[in-house]
């Protein structure tokens, strides 16, 4: 059972390990980097940060980091995945590299580089279910997620522009994803629902 | 987190509709590519071979930077049928170069959808006083420096990211550390100043007070530094991120050696294990010839990139 400071790492092969940590620092977590196993064991959340996902999952499978993390999740470790971090806890990808793996949990199909290339970036305002005010959440060569099964429950959809409708917030028990980065910015409360989802796990 | 020295973000107000193009849209595509290695391919195949490797992104160019040296004449941004076929060949990123103050190749790389632009001294400068108003593209630029104060005047001009410069197309890893070393330095000493040498120190930098000023107090650039310029090995990109460096740009050194695909695993492999000698001493072994390099020493004045930009 996790104490009121319960440790939280950061997935930290590449990406936006260090946004991660303040975030998760800043919300009275004790958060670490993980690139090891035995870092992996010490955890009582994960997140999984924006970066390339086909390097993370990459360097997770060199340095036998990959089977550990999908026991983790299947153990019902909690676990919070950003854009790239999205991916790697998706069961299924379209439009992956070739052969890409995933770690896999979340029932869901999500797909890479949905939202185009980086021209096609973007924020907007969001509101997020739990959350009172919206999120200014910000989407860089962003997955979506193209269909989930019935026990994924969907917190946000884009609002407008051509994407409106998809799907870019999921929870389904203790696994949190979104396309974007909560963690650009100062904005805490998406990483503090994943605190909190920790906390009572 | 970026500072709050930035212009798009200074504007943003609850509710503002979807924007592309803003500083945090820009700048956090380069937070993504943190920790990750940045390959220079001159050809789909290489592109391929770069991404099947873990390459976070590759730079689309026409002859990579040792090729340039030996090659001479006038360098210029990529035939835009080469870059489509890189984009169509993998799914990470694709960059490409402009050359210094060229806004009009700049302006076709965004056309063409390329994800960063890299304003490069590697090319032939089109404009010996002036570089590209970065601030009027919805793409992000990425432009080399040697010092705090080029780093400051082109994130001034809306340069979203930084590298250091080194000596491209050598394999010699001194500018680099040069380079590192100083932006490092100069950040640690602004850090340390009183508010009311800033002014002074404003001027010496020849960067605008505002963005010193937030510099100096966050001790770090608001926008990501990663490394390039003679990296060649894994123990080249190992020492250039302990020397503070997010991230690495390998140009020459992966294609220009013998076993291309085993050396640039090897590079991702140090980049993210750069503190951990026993990783960097496993993956270093057996990846048989280096590129063969040149010593900056060598190279007389005039050809040296590094002095290109201003």
């Amino acid at each position: 059972m996790p104490a009121a400071q319960p440790t939280i790492g950061v997935l930290a092969l590449q990406g936006d390990v260090r946004e991660h940590l303040a975030a998760l620092r800043s919300l009275g977590a004790d958060a670490i980097s993980v690139r090891r196993p035995a870092e992996l064991a010490a955890c009582d959340g994960l997140v999984l940060p924006g970066g390339e996902s086909t390097t993370m999952v990459k360097l997770a499978r060199i340095f036998d980091l990959l089977e550990p993390l999908r026991d983790a999740v299947r153990a019902g470790l909690p676990a919070f995945g950003t854009c790239a971090g999205m991916i790697l806890l998706a069961d299924r990808i379209e439009d992956g590299a070739a052969g890409q793996e995933t770690i896999g949990g979340l029932h869901l199909t999500v797909r890479r580089n949905a939202f185009g290339r980086q021209v096609d970036s973007f924020e907007e305002d969001l509101h997020v279910d739990g959350l009172d005010d919206p999120v200014r959440a910000v989407f860089i060569r962003a997955p979506w997620v193209e269909a989930v099964e019935d026990d994924v429950e969907v917190l946000a959809r884009v609002e407008t522009g051509p994407a409106a409708g998809r799907i870019v917030a999921v929870r389904q028990g203790p696994l949190m994803a979104t396309s974007f980065h909560p963690e650009v910015g100062s904005d805490d409360r998406v990483h503090g629902m994943f605190v909190d989802l920790v906390r009572s796990a | 987190m970026s500072p709050d020295y930035d212009l798009a973000m200074a504007e943003h107000t609850p509710e503002t509709p979807i924007e592309h193009g803003t500083s945090r849209v820009k700048r956090g595509m380069a937070e993504m590519l943190k920790g990750g290695v940045i390959m220079d391919v001159v050809t789909a195949e290489q592109a391929k071979i770069a991404e099947d490797a873990g390459a976070v992104a590759v730079m689309a160019l026409e002859r990579v930077p040792a090729d340039i040296r030996a090659q001479g004449g006038v360098s210029r941004m990529s035939d835009p049928d080469m870059i489509d076929s890189i984009i169509e060949a993998v799914s990470i990123p694709v960059m490409a170069k402009a050359r210094i103050g060229h806004f009009a190749e700049a302006q076709v790389l965004q056309s063409l959808g390329v994800d960063y632009i890299d304003e490069s001294e590697v090319l032939t400068p089109a404009d010996y006083a002036n570089h590209i108003d970065k601030w009027k593209f919805t793409v992000p630029f990425v432009c080399g420096a040697t010092n705090l104060g080029e780093a400051l005047r082109r994130i001034t001009e809306g340069a979203a990211m930084i590298r250091s410069k080194g000596e491209a197309g050598t394999g010699d890893v001194s500018n680099a550390v040069m380079h590192m070393r100083t932006i490092g330095g100069e950040l640690r000493r602004l850090h340390s100043m009183s508010e009311d040498e800033l002014y002074v120190a404003a001027k010496e930098l020849q960067a605008p007070f505002e963005l010193v000023k937030e510099v100096a107090a966050a001790g770090k650039l608001p926008v990501v530094l990663f490394t390039a310029g003679g990296i060649a090995t894994p123990a080249d990109a190992a020492m250039m991120m302990q020397l503070g460096a997010e991230g690495v740009f390998v140009g020459s050194g992966i294609f220009k050696s013998g076993n291309p695909a085993e050396r640039a695993e090897a590079i991702v492999k140090a980049t993210t294990f750069f503190d951990d000698p026993d990783v960097v001493a496993k993956v270093s072994r057996g990846l048989g010839e280096a590129m063969v390099g040149i010593n900056v020493d060598e190279i007389p004045q005039p050809h040296r990139l590094a002095e290109r930009g201003w």
